[in-house]
Order: structure tokens, then C-alpha cells, then sequence
């Protein structure tokens, strides 16, 4: 697909950066400020998509990157799940158990594995709805040839 | 308060009539969108921030994808005739609100007046999240923790649309 | 109680859509507007009067919170609405493909 004009260009390149650092901020702070993992991972995946948008690609770099995210998102369900599995074998032995110390009220790393999962899903959630845009894209690439 | 949230639950239902009517579908998906952000301002307003940061990047990517649709496709809207289907239609879809409706007043006899919640509930979550999980905020300490097969659930929800999408949209097969 | 009315009003604008509606586009739109009236009223179902948001503040000691359950059950709908939106859009996009219309009733090979 075609990019977009010179003055889209430099505004995408001064801001996607920026939202994708807010998204990680959001992500990684989900137990203390409002967000969590699935505001953060769509606010990743939409600077993404802004990048993609305003410099366009050509189809086979696109289908790289699509190979890309949803190995990705594949191994990061993955990950989130293996981490809920993980209550099986210790402490209390439930399913989705918060095994980690809990830690001090208020600071960064707390909350035992409350993070953690917001990390993952957060990753998950960004490699998914990525590759749905690149999925489009790419059909309407292939229909045009 | 109340009367705020009715006049963007009313922008919001004239949004809905017009992006249902509308003989443009990019001003019909666009209208769709009005309803959508309002809705992020009535979350703002029913101090909810975490529906807020979400609802407004996701209707965002919403509006993209639909808006790349309608713009590779069509985006002019059928012509309606009015034939015997259409008048059946509309004969159904009123007769199935007269009776929404007339469940809708028997429901909302029961529901607390708006603002008095009483919480029995969320007393459990409300008073043991912060000791139990150390999670300051409390709709992740619900979500991830008392909660957690939701969210389980949710992930592999948008896992299996990614892979239907993928599958659907694919026409050449990968080597 | 006049919100809830109005809530359950944006339902049945939805409703109607959904049923009298031919386009495609048209029936998702209504769709996700019913997801929009069932997540407001959701919400409003949670709220207190002089409640603050579920994050614990530093310095108060009591203070009412609005309920966190709805809000957390809301935010699970929400990211849901959005993968069956790009669902039905990638399956509404590849009918146009093959059929070169939005309507349903000319799509008739799905019978069975």
C-alpha cells in the first residue's frame, strides 16, 4: 500500500513513539492507575497501525510482520496461561492462585502476579488486533495485484 | 448528573436512528462512531477511567477497520422498496419492542433508583482487594484475580478472532 | 430512572435495526450499538451517588467506591465486541468479493 503526504509522515514519526511509550506505561502500571493490560496493548497496537497507515509497506514485508505477530501473540496466551497453571504446584494449589508476594501497597513491583499477567495479555492483545489490520491490508493488496 | 447523562444518552440515540438511516454507509459508520465516543464521556462521568482509556482506543481501531471496509467495497446503501418482506419486517421488530418493552417495565420495578446501589455484592471485593492482592486498583485486583477465568476466557476470544480473520481473509495459501 | 429508559430506548433503536435493515454494514452497526446501550446501562446499574473510582486514594480513610465488578465485566465485553466487530467485517467484506453486494437477500447460496 501507498503512503501517506510529507506533513502525515513527520507528524506519525513525532507521535507514534510517544504512544507506544504511553501504551507500555499503561500496561506496566495497570495496578495502580486506571488502564491495565488491554487498554495498554490497543494503545500499542493503534501507534502501529498510525506507523503503518502514514508510510504504507510493500505485501511481502507485510506478510513477514504478520508471521511475526501471531507467532507472538500465540506464544504470549501461552505464557498467560502457563502462568495460571502455575498455581497448580504451589502454595494453595488453585488454579489462577496469586502465588508472588503481594509486597507493599502502592509501589511498582507488587500485587504478586497481577503484573505479570497485565504484561502478557497486554502483548497479547496488541499482537492480535495488529494482526487483524495486517490480515485486511494485505487482502485488499492481493485483490488489487 | 442525571440530567447530564440523559443528554448524551439522547445525542446518543439520535446518532443510532441517524447511522441506521443514513444513505451514505461512511456517514453511516461515522454516525456510528458519534455513539461510541459519547459513550466514553458518560464512562468519564460514571467514574469508570479504565472503560474510558479502553473504549476510546478501541472504538478508534473500530472505526478504522470499518472505514477501510466500506471504502474497498460499496458505500452506497440499497434501495429500499417497500415490498410485503419489508412490511413484515417492520411489523416484527415492532412487536418484538412492545414486548421488550413491557419486560423492560416489570425488570426495572425491582433495580434500585439510579445512584443508590446498594452493594452487597462488591462489599467482598470493595473491602479484600487491597489486602488480598495488593492491587490499588481494583478492577484489575477483580479482573486478573478474583476474576481470572473471564479473563482467560477473553484472551482466547480474541486469540480464535485473529485466527478466523486470518482464515477467512487468506485466498493464496502459505508455502 | 429516566437513564434507564433511555438506555433501554438506544436498545431498541439497535433492535429495529437489526431486524429491518438488508446492508451488511448496516446489521453490524446495529449490533455494536446494542453492545453500547447493554454497557452503558451495565455501568449506571454500578454507580453510587458521591462515590469515587475503584483506585484506592492515599490519604482518605472510608471513602465510597463506585462497584468494581460491573466496570470489570464491562471492560471484558468491550475488547469481545471488538473481535467479533472485525469478524463479521472480514466475513461481510469477503461476501462482497463474491457476490458484489451488500445485500443479504441476494445472497443465496448459503441456503442449504
Amino acid at each position: 500500500m501507498k503512503g501517506m503526504s510529507l506533513i502525515v509522515k513527520k507528524v506519525a514519526q513525532l507521535i507514534a513513539g510517544l504512544i507506544f511509550l504511553y501504551g507500555i506505561y499503561i500496561m506496566v502500571h495497570g495496578h495502580l492507575t486506571p488502564g491495565g493490560g488491554f487498554a495498554g496493548g490497543a494503545l500499542i497496537a493503534g501507534s502501529y497501525i498510525l506507523a503503518i497507515l502514514a508510510y504504507g509497506s510493500d505485501t511481502i514485508k507485510l506478510k513477514k510482520e504478520e508471521t511475526g505477530t501471531s507467532l507472538t501473540e500465540s506464544i504470549s496466551i501461552f505464557i498467560a496461561l502457563m502462568l495460571a497453571v502455575a498455581g497448580f504446584f504451589i502454595g494453595t494449589k488453585v488454579f489462577f492462585n496469586n502465588y508472588l508476594p503481594s509486597g507493599k501497597i502502592g509501589e511498582l513491583i507488587s500485587a504478586g502476579v497481577i503484573p505479570l499477567y497485565n504484561i502478557f495479555i497486554g502483548i497479547e492483545v496488541a499482537a492480535a488486533l495488529i494482526t487483524i489490520f495486517l490480515a485486511l491490508i494485505i487482502y485488499k493488496e492481493e485483490i488489487e495485484e | 448528573m442525571e440530567l447530564t447523562l440523559s443528554i448524551l444518552l439522547g445525542f446518543m440515540i439520535i446518532g443510532a436512528l441517524f447511522a441506521i438511516h443514513a444513505k451514505d454507509l461512511l456517514s453511516a459508520v461515522i454516525a456510528a462512531g458519534i455513539v461510541g465516543y459519547s459513550l466514553v464521556i458518560c464512562f468519564l462521568l460514571l467514574k469508570a477511567p479504565d472503560l474510558a482509556i479502553v473504549q476510546i482506543v478501541v472504538e478508534t481501531i473500530t472505526l478504522i477497520i470499518m472505514v477501510a471496509v466500506v471504502l474497498d467495497s460499496t458505500r452506497e446503501e440499497l434501495k429500499v422498496k417497500v415490498d410485503r418482506q419489508q412490511i413484515i419486517n417492520i411489523s416484527l421488530a415492532l412487536i418484538f419492542i412492545v414486548l421488550l418493552a413491557f419486560f423492560f417495565v416489570q425488570a426495572t420495578g425491582k433495580l434500585n433508583p439510579f445512584g443508590e446501589h446498594t452493594l452487597r455484592m462488591a462489599n467482598a471485593y470493595v473491602g479484600e482487594t487491597a489486602s488480598k492482592t495488593g492491587s490499588t486498583n481494583l478492577v484489575t485486583g477483580v479482573l486478573f484475580d478474583f476474576r481470572g477465568y473471564d479473563t482467560l476466557g477473553e484472551a482466547t476470544i480474541l486469540f480464535t478472532a485473529a485466527i478466523g480473520v486470518l482464515s477467512i481473509l487468506r485466498i493464496k495459501g502459505r508455502k | 430512572m429516566i437513564v434507564y429508559i433511555l438506555c433501554f430506548i438506544l436498545f431498541l433503536v439497535g433492535l429495529y435495526g437489526l431486524i429491518t435493515r438488508r446492508n451488511l454494514i448496516k446489521i453490524v452497526i446495529s449490533l455494536s450499538i446494542m453492545e453500547f446501550s447493554i454497557f452503558i446501562l451495565l455501568v449506571l446499574i454500578g454507580y453510587i451517588d458521591g462515590g469515587i473510582a475503584p483506585i484506592i486514594p492515599e490519604n482518605v480513610t472510608n471513602p465510597t467506591y463506585v462497584d468494581p465488578l460491573p466496570q470489570a465485566m464491562v471492560l471484558t465485553a468491550i475488547v469481545i465486541g471488538l473481535a467479533t466487530t472485525a469478524m463479521l467485517m472480514a466475513i461481510a467484506i469477503r461476501l462482497y468479493r463474491k457476490y458484489r453486494t451488500f445485500d443479504i437477500r441476494d445472497i443465496k447460496n448459503l441456503k442449504g
